[in-house]
């Protein structure tokens, strides 16, 4: 059934499946806040769930917009069926601890001494880049096709919507430099085998979602070069969201000046949104030609979308159009 | 809502809050170009690490040190500047370092903090300490009482309570009082503290391994004499933030979630009895004259007044429509957050059709910005 419907989606729209990205097990969506990281992360969801593939939208930070997409109450730390072959999961730092301390120590009277002792909870609120490292752990745990919890799903593809602060390459980093930190021990290797996983560019990549403004567009040439240089994960997609349609040519933005210096009421209330709009979609394009001269990733631009608030019809939409 | 620079009248510092993406670094370039033009010696702060201030002052970066703004710029743009902008890029770590030199109580401490490998890897990084630092350096400058007005660009944290919390939880962290306890497996409170935490902490060692915590522990006694110093230094920094020479401003765009996060925002301040200013919506979509009567044949009136061309007449009442939607969108949010906040009116800067990212355009915002409300109204419509 979802095989018919997505190659009728295909013929339908001429839309070639994403072979570079869906392709992956584990895509980080990455970008500065409020360029529509979320709204990209559910699309990809939506888009390879629809493709046949078994995926999960991951949020981090308990920061809970996908769930608001999904019109769905707060997922929390549970993999939460939203749609057919897709899942979602928030995933909490504190609860991603007590999972890893679950698997790492089998006698139920160790764990509970540990939870109770106030040493263990100092630490674990208190170290630098700990919440980060469980995080990244429990995402490594659900990418895994043996899965370590018990009655675990297996995904073909994990997304990750990941933390604004810093477009997410602190958060990317945390492996590496946890590693560090920890010469050697089991914190040491395991902060390894997370660096391999985030490196591992056959089946790890980030798309970097950006904006047609001028800073935006820096910062995501920016972004672009420290996740590949500095993180040395790939960067497979680089969306340029919120992209405003042309539909007025220039010599039709002269007419509609005309109309606006010489009439009133609302046929001038009209035109001047359609010169707003015209200079608008004109100096996206320009933004849109310098992030492609800019960085080195495929750019694929995405429609900016009339609507209030989006949700999950708009997420769906974008899902046909991304590329 | 009175405008900008009568809000800030008399103020000395000036903290734009609000979550990441809705103008905040351009919005606080912009408040304290505006102040510095009406004669103020103006320093604005930064910590973000993407140079978006500088860029917009046309700087080549910014350093840990206030640089001044290039007076010639302004008449370039027209603006008649009577005072002094300057302008700072935070270093964190920078900032942490200095911080530790002055707390330290001998080179010895110092030099022992400084070369830690833990504090060389966080200092930087540390959850907080970006925040706290940016608090610090405030602090330090107010101190020095160089400038008439600090404005503050805050980092973009996901949560409020982050930025507030931050000197509480940063020294809390310095203290690592109970790791620092149990780390000394022959001390008199190793013995008090019993057989249970012996337990957990050999627990601990098997689950962290043993470096990685004798490392920890090493790090919390290098800054053991500093403690009291940072605890000191923390509390005046939050009697700064709550003196009515203060004021924080919340910046928020017109969407539902900026809007949600800004009434968040505004009721932690209150909570927290910080000195709450106003609120700049960025990126407003003014409504349009009223059409009442018109709007049926709108797309008609449109097609006789093109020659017939029936086509771009239906596209430009296609795209009236659109715009209305999202200005209907934004005032009703901007209603719900005047309700939220109790006040009379926030300073709503429209969406510009180029977007801001130097000294003209900041000029350009700052005519809303210091505007009276109706001013402001008139502004808009002007180009709306």
């Amino acid at each position: 059934m979802l095989a018919l419907f997505s190659s009728r989606l295909e013929k339908l729209l001429g839309i070639a499946r994403i072979p570079e990205l869906l392709d992956k097990r584990l895509v980080f969506v990455t970008g500065k806040g409020g360029v529509g990281k979320t709204t990209v992360a559910v699309s990809l969801g939506l888009r390879a769930a629809a493709e046949g593939k078994r995926a999960i939208v991951c949020e981090v930070a308990a920061q809970e917009n996908a769930s608001r997409i999904f019109g769905h109450a707060q997922v929390g730390f549970h993999e939460v069926e939203m749609e057919e072959n897709l899942w979602a999961i928030s995933i909490d730092p504190d609860e991603s601890m007590r999972e890893y301390v679950l698997l790492q120590l089998k006698v139920r009277a160790m764990r509970d001494m540990l939870f109770r002792s106030s040493i263990f909870n100092y630490l674990a609120a208190a170290t630098p880049g700990l919440k980060e490292l469980v995080t990244i752990g429990k995402i490594w745990e659900l990418a895994q096709l043996d899965r370590k919890v018990r009655s675990g799903r297996k995904y073909d593809l994990v997304i990750v919507d990941a933390p604004a602060t810093g477009h997410g390459i602190g958060f990317l980093k945390t492996p590496r430099t946890f590693a560090a930190i920890a010469r050697v021990g089991p914190i040491h290797s395991q902060a390894r085998q997370l660096e391999r996983l985030i490196t591992d560019q056959d089946h790890t990549g980030t798309a970097i979602v950006s904006l047609p403004e001028e800073m935006p567009v820096n910062e995501s040439a920016t972004l672009e070069a420290e996740l590949r240089d500095e993180v040395g994960v790939a960067v497979d997609r680089v969306y340029m969201n919120g992209l405003y349609p042309e539909r007025f040519s220039a010599e039709e933005a002269e007419r509609l000046a005309a109309l606006a210096a010489s009439q009133g009421g609302a046929i001038r209330a009209a035109s001047n949104a359609a010169l707003s709009e015209q200079r608008r979609a004109r100096a996206q394009r320009a933004q849109l030609a310098r992030l492609r001269r800019r960085v080195q990733a495929p750019v694929r631009s995405l429609p900016f979308l009339f609507e209030p608030e989006l949700g999950l019809e708009a997420a769906r939409r974008l899902a046909a159009r991304l590329n | 809502m009175p405008a900008v620079d009568q809000i800030l009248d008399g103020k000395e510092i000036c903290i734009c809050a609000g979550s990441g993406g809705v103008g905040k670094t351009t919005t606080s370039a912009a408040i304290a170009t505006g102040m510095a033009a009406r004669g103020l010696r103006v320093c604005v702060l930064t910590i973000d690490p993407a140079k978006r201030l500088a860029d917009s002052l046309g700087l080549k970066e910014l350093g840990n040190e206030a640089r001044r703004v290039d007076p010639k710029l302004f008449a370039a743009q027209g603006v008649e500047m009577k005072g002094e902008l300057w302008a700072m890029m935070l270093d964190a770590k920078a900032t942490f370092d200095e911080l530790v030199a002055r707390q330290a109580p001998d080179e010895e401490s110092r030099d022992r903090v400084l070369e830690n490998r833990i504090y060389q890897q966080i200092s930087g990084a540390l959850a907080g300490s970006q925040e706290y630092m940016a608090m610090e350096k405030l602090f330090e400058l107010h101190t020095e009482g160089r400038f008439d007005l600090l404005v503050l660009d805050t980092p973009p944290t996901r949560n409020a309570l982050d930025f507030l919390d931050a000197p509480r939880r940063l020294t809390q962290f310095i203290e690592g009082r109970s790791l620092r306890v149990f780390m000394k497996p022959t001390g008199l409170a190793a013995r008090v503290a019993g057989r249970g935490a012996t337990v957990a902490l050999s627990v601990l060692k098997r689950i962290v391994g043993f470096d990685l915590l004798a490392d920890l522990a090493e790090f919390f006694n290098a800054f053991s004499g500093m403690v009291d110093g940072f605890q000191a230094r923390a509390r005046r920094v939050n009697t700064l933030l709550a003196d009515p020479g203060t004021c924080f401003l919340v910046i928020c765009g017109p969407q539902g979630e900026p809007v949600d996060e800004a009434v968040y925002f505004h009721r932690k301040l209150v909570e927290a009895k910080l000195p709450f200013g106003g609120v700049i919506v960025n990126k407003v979509h003014y409504p349009t004259e009223s059409l009442e009567g018109g709007d049926g044949d709108l797309q008609g009136g449109l097609a006789e007044l093109l020659d017939g061309d029936d086509d771009l007449a239906q596209r430009v009442a296609e795209n009236f429509v659109d715009y209305q939607a999202l200005a209907e969108r934004d005032a009703d949010n901007i209603e719900r957050l005047e309700r939220e906040l109790r006040t009379s009116g926030v300073i709503r800067i429209p969406y510009l059709d180029e977007d801001v990212h130097d000294l003209a355009g900041l000029a350009q915002v700052n005519r809303y910005l210091f505007a009276s409300s109706e001013e402001r109204d008139e502004l808009a419509a002007g180009r709306a």
